[in-house]
């Protein structure tokens, strides 16, 4: 009998310390040796946290939405008295939310404690390394991988053998490989997640890497806000020196590796590589004009390689398994699967990997069990910042680089935010506009005051003072200022605002001749009134009220005052009757 | 930093800084500064020490690794990461990822500045609580979600929010 219990970030933030603490005290307490194994995220973020108890038979039984108070009762009724508590099961319908994956980039995310590198090699870790350092040249690994149709999985999706062969031909020493978890999209936490429960396999995929293009060194660029990944990972690497697997002449094979982290600094555009190249020199992450690509010229002018965590993850995977069972999978120019974060108003949100080519039906619907509320699916918005809103009628879009840049999105690093009829997606388009013109690094000028202008033209038009022709210079500005940047970042800036007119027209117009918000999301906008019939005159909006503008007698219908209301729906929020209505 | 165009006293006002005390800053020195494109690493272990980058630290910095104090400060500046002034006891982090943003994240931020008086990036006059807006903590399937000093709490409600804000300064004050 052992205890399992997801202690990634969401799990820690959904309270898995608390509830690991009243394990360890009922245990304590009532003198029982059962071992309790921490482990990273399984991808249930919406069940968090979660515990899993293995009892005697093998049989593994998963509990979600863990609370303290839950757990005496779990101990009594299924530790000791061999009962399951079913009311507390994860149900058979959230367990489809596993079932219908494929997971290779995550294979033991949730399974493994991601502190012990024990752990990772009794599941095979470190042993494709090995084979490699043994039985493979650099050439023969590049081969393989390239017979995988491995593409980089941090959005733009470049062929991953193209990059090594490049820097295993370019001229230089040393050369160096590079992880990018930069992990920029608000809204994705794929890399996160993978770091916080598997950091081995990212940091196998890169010494495989550093082998196949003849680095000395690899360096992983985490973002500062992923304290526990970067504390994870810190272990991780400890542990694989004291092993053997990094250091000077590895396995008395000759070849010499190690691995460092340095911690970024907050900001999107260091996602891009040369950006991400200069901050590492301790430079503002400023994108310099490819060509030279790093590949040739790169950190400190040396031979660089640069690939995103996922990409890294899938590599031992590919050398264990063979490159051809990884391009079974997927679509004839897209092989393998690909990691999602579902969020947004998803039922079952959380960290999923399908093979390529499953529709997006298939994960919102099948694998993300739908909206919340069983709301109106409005859109899907893919790739964050640098990406764009799929409507409806293209649900059954194929998940592909390919399908997926023809609707104006892109695949982007895996951040899915799924949207009803709630959302609405003029207010979207200034979000990611408001996100891309704080963090234009501004050496390019279409970038750096072009985003500005889009933002302030989306400004007014969800404050209620668009014009005539605004969608029109919105639409000017996007293809210049695509035409006029240098990098990734401002090339890719309007996508979201693209996108949105693309497919949303009507939302735009809308806003600019009725003057309406049909999301009822843009306050300026909206108006608030009270509906007489439905009142009972309870009296709670007029005390939540906070400008008074809510008058009425007890028992009698209140009236609101437009000219003191300033719209910040209280009323609506209070009234439990349905009588405040919202226009 | 004299500059002709009298930015100097723009900057004092932006870098507040009374007795910093740099001793415990010499130990990051001694260890970066002769290694090369480690400037982000020492400002991160400097804001560490302080909470903040003050003034006077990243003049120190500047002459101790022959850098440029323009570019220390260039670099400084670029990141959101670095503060320039103090932060309170408590740090709260608001996140406005996209898909805190979906599911309103807006009026969180109302509740918060208005039961604390604050806005983005200021701090309380008892110097207890800083809010911060944060481009995305990476917990998006709690969302909307804040951290305060590491601590992170999700799927709040304007509510909920003010709650765990109330009970830090009950805490705070009956101690």
């Amino acid at each position: 009998m052992k205890i399992r219990i997801g202690f990634g970030s969401c799990g820690i933030a959904a309270g898995a310390r608390k509830v690991l603490a009243e394990f360890e005290k009922e245990f304590s307490q009532r003198g029982l040796d059962i071992p309790i194994t921490k482990t990273g995220c399984n991808g249930m973020c919406f069940n968090e946290p979660l515990i899993e108890v293995f009892d005697q038979d093998g049989q593994v039984f998963m509990y979600g939405k863990v609370m303290p108070e839950m757990v005496k009762e779990i101990i009594e009724q299924h530790v000791i008295g061999g009962q399951p508590v079913t009311e507390y099961l994860v149900s058979d319908d959230d367990l489809g939310f596993i079932n219908k994956q494929k997971r290779v980039a995550l294979r033991n995310c949730g399974n493994i404690d991601p502190e012990s590198i024990d752990d990772y090699m009794a599941s095979g870790g470190y042993q494709a390394f090995e084979k490699c350092l043994t039985q493979m040249t650099p050439e023969q690994v590049i081969e393989e991988i390239k017979i995988s149709g491995l593409r980089g999985r941090g959005g733009a999706g470049f062929p991953t053998w193209f990059k090594w062969n490049a820097t295993r031909q370019a001229k230089g020493a040393p050369k160096y490989v590079i992880c990018n978890a930069d992990e920029g999209d608000p809204g994705a936490f794929m890399d996160r997640s993978l770091l916080e429960s598997d950091p081995n396999s990212v940091m196998e995929g890169m010494m495989i890497a550093g082998y196949a293009v003849g680095a000395k060194e690899g360096i992983f660029y985490v973002r500062a806000e992923y304290p526990l990944a970067i504390k994870r990972l810190e272990m991780a690497i400890n542990q694989a020196r004291a092993k053997g697997f990094l250091g000077n002449n590895i396995l008395g094979t000759g070849f010499s590796f190690d691995l460092r982290i340095k911690a970024g600094a907050g900001a999107f555009v260091c996602g891009e590589e040369t950006a991400l190249i200069a901050s590492l020199e301790g430079e503002r992450g400023m994108p310099r004009l490819k060509p030279p690509f790093p590949a040739e010229k790169g950190y400190w002018r040396k031979p660089t390689n640069i690939n995103n965590v996922e990409t890294y993850a899938n590599v031992p995977w590919i050398l264990s398994n063979g490159g051809a069972a990884f391009a079974a999978m997927g679509t004839a120019t897209s092989k393998g699967t690909k990691v999602f974060a579902l969020a947004g108003k998803i039922k079952r949100g959380g960290l999923v990997e399908v093979p390529m080519g499953l529709t997006l039906r298939e994960v919102i619907y099948d694998i993300g069990g739908g909206i919340i509320g069983d709301k109106e699916f409005k859109g899907v918005q893919m790739g964050g910042p640098s990406g764009g809103c799929i409507p409806k009628e293209q649900l059954d879009t194929p998940i592909d680089y390919e399908s997926i840049t023809k609707t104006g999105a892109i695949m982007g690093s895996g951040g899915m935010i799924v949207m009803d009829e709630t959302t609405c997606m003029v207010d979207m388009a200034r979000f990611f506009l408001d996100f891309t013109q704080k963090e234009s690094c501004g050496k390019c000028y279409h970038c750096r005051l072009g985003t500005k202008r889009m933002l302030e033209i989306l400004n007014r038009i969800t404050s209620g003072e668009g014009k005539d022709g605004d969608i029109e210079l919105l639409e000017e500005l996007s293809v210049k200022i695509k035409e006029g940047s240098l990098c990734g970042l401002g090339q890719s800036a309007p996508n979201p605002a693209q996108s949105t007119i693309r497919y949303f027209r009507n939302e735009y117009e809308d806003h600019i001749y009725s003057k309406k918000c049909t999301a009822k999301k843009c306050k300026p906008l909206l108006t608030y009134s009270i509906n007489e019939d439905v009142c009972t005159g309870c009296t709670v909006c007029a005390k939540k009220c906070p400008v008074q503008a809510i008058k009425g007698e007890r028992k009698k219908p209140h009236v609101l005052d437009q000219s003191l209301c300033i719209k910040c729906g209280n009323c609506f929020d209070v009234c439990k009757f349905g009588a405040v209505q919202v226009d | 930093m004299q500059c002709c165009c009298g930015e100097e006293k723009k900057l004092e006002d932006r870098f507040s800084d009374n007795d910093v005390d740099l001793k415990p800053l010499q130990t990051v020195l001694d260890k970066y500064k002769n290694e090369s494109g480690s400037m982000i690493t020492i400002l991160q272990q400097t804001q560490e020490i302080y909470g903040y980058l003050p003034k006077k630290a990243l003049l120190h910095i500047a002459e101790e690794t022959g850098v440029k104090p323009a570019k220390v400060l260039g670099a400084a500046t670029f990141y959101t990461q670095f503060r320039f002034k103090p932060i309170g006891k408590y740090l709260v982090m608001l996140c406005q990822g996209t898909a805190c943003h979906v599911n309103g994240s807006e009026k969180i931020e109302e509740a918060i500045c208005d039961e604390l008086k604050i806005k983005d990036g200021e701090t309380t006059p008892d110097n207890l609580f800083t809010l911060e807006n944060v481009a995305c903590l990476g917990c998006c399937s709690l969302a909307p979600v804040m951290m305060i000093n590491g601590e992170a709490y999700g799927k709040l409600t304007p509510q909920s929010a003010r709650k765990v804000l109330r009970e830090i300064y009950k805490k705070e004050t009956n101690s």
